[in-house]
């Protein structure tokens, strides 16, 4: 627990969770300039948008998910005291669903505001924005390991993250339809199968970089 | 490395000496188990505190609280923080954040973290890197005190040690030194 209110206190602290909101408002706010005031097409068009603005915006993180605290010698800390690199993988994933969720679901609300989006399309899409934020935090993870020390990082781990995203947004643009059930399913399986795998390859990846 | 075999018992200071390469940071991370052996075995039996080129402080927080989150993860109580800041003249920069540290202020942050660790096995490399001769001194009596205390410590310096130690390691190109 201690580990994971430090990563939600890094996040807050460091810039790792307010810009990528402001990312994700900012796409809302600018999207109707560009498709002008039709409210038939922003209510078609604005799910999608927001979906992969959420995406996109899991990205911005990703460089301070790992490597400041490989390069300040905290993750070789950690070991020597007998974690386990799947179990550091693993707080850092939880850590950045405490601390990125309830900033994105609240700022969906402000977005959908913006982007005009029906009010009966709000609650399918938070939800589904809440069973794909383990995937995406154990995709981020995942290649924030990978990608650690790397030179370019950051746009390495987007170029990996974006096509491993695309399962996730397919099914997340499917939680906008009419019958929601079979997406939000398929979301939520994938965001088990990511909580289950995801600390493992970390872990790996983790464990590679220190040799 | 190859051939190496290194022993140590309660009390013990073991000092490890050799060339830039020769493999001195690389034995205490295979000590502390941050490598793995390719071939051998690692057998340590007590919790082990590691002080080397990575300060493994959070570089955001004052100096005070950045050590209390080891403290606190360690289950070590806040007096022995206070003992190894002082052990380490650290107070008058308890309230600094710790990225804004001088290159000795940030080792002798390092070393506070291990003595507040609690942890009997001390592994320490380059530790005298950067610091003046008072702080110097300083901790040779930390060393002196933990080995007297029935700890351990194994120091990987360049220089000769100015202590009585139980042990001289010279790592060459290719190790081969046998001790035990």
């Amino acid at each position: 627990m201690v580990l994971v209110a430090r990563e939600v206190r890094l996040a807050w602290t460091g810039g790792g969770l307010w810009l990528p909101i402001i990312f994700y408002l900012a796409v809302a706010t600018l999207f109707p300039f560009v498709t002008g005031p039709d409210k038939l097409l922003l209510a078609k068009t604005g799910g999608g948008i927001l979906w992969i603005a959420a995406l996109l915006s899991s990205l911005l993180p990703i460089e301070r998910m790992i490597l400041p605290d490989r390069d300040a010698g905290i993750l070789d800390q950690l070991v020597v005291r007998g974690w386990s690199d799947e179990l550091i993988a693993t707080v850092k994933i939880v850590g950045q669903i405490a601390a990125f969720g309830l900033p994105l679901l609240l700022a969906t609300i402000v977005a959908s505001a913006l982007i005009g989006l029906p009010e009966g399309r709000l609650l399918p899409l938070m939800l589904g924005l809440a069973l794909a934020l383990p995937a995406l935090s154990g995709l981020g993870v995942t290649i924030a390991s990978l990608t650690a020390g790397l030179q370019g990082a950051s746009a390495l781990g987007g170029l990996l993250l974006v096509p491993m995203a695309v399962p996730i947004l397919i099914f997340g643009a499917g939680t906008m339809d009419e019958n929601p059930g079979n997406a939000m399913q398929l979301l939520g399986a994938t965001s088990l199968a990511m909580l289950a795998l995801s600390p493992f390859a970390a872990g790996a990846a983790l464990r590679a970089s220190r040799g | 490395m190859q051939g190496f075999s290194l022993s140590a018992q309660v009390g013990d200071i073991l000092w490890i000496r050799g060339a830039n390469g020769s493999g001195k940071s690389t034995l205490l991370r295979l000590i502390a188990g941050l490598l793995p052996p390719s071939a051998g075995k690692r057998n340590v039996n007590g919790d082990i505190a590691l002080a080397d080129e990575n300060l493994g402080l959070d570089s955001n927080l004052p100096l005070e609280q950045a050590l209390a989150f080891w403290t606190g993860l360690d289950g070590a109580s806040s007096e022995r923080k206070h003992q190894a800041m002082q052990a380490m003249d650290l107070h008058a920069l308890a309230d600094v954040p710790v990225r804004y540290l001088s290159s000795g202020q940030r080792r002798r942050a390092a070393l506070a973290r291990v003595m507040a660790s609690g942890a009997p096995i001390w592994l320490l490399d380059e530790p005298y890197n950067g610091l003046d001769s008072a702080n110097a001194v300083r901790l040779d009596d930390a060393l002196l005190r933990h080995a007297a205390g029935g700890g351990i410590a194994l120091v990987a310096a360049h220089q000769s040690p100015r202590i009585n130690v139980a042990d001289t390691v010279t790592l060459g190109a290719a190790a081969t030194v046998m001790v035990s």
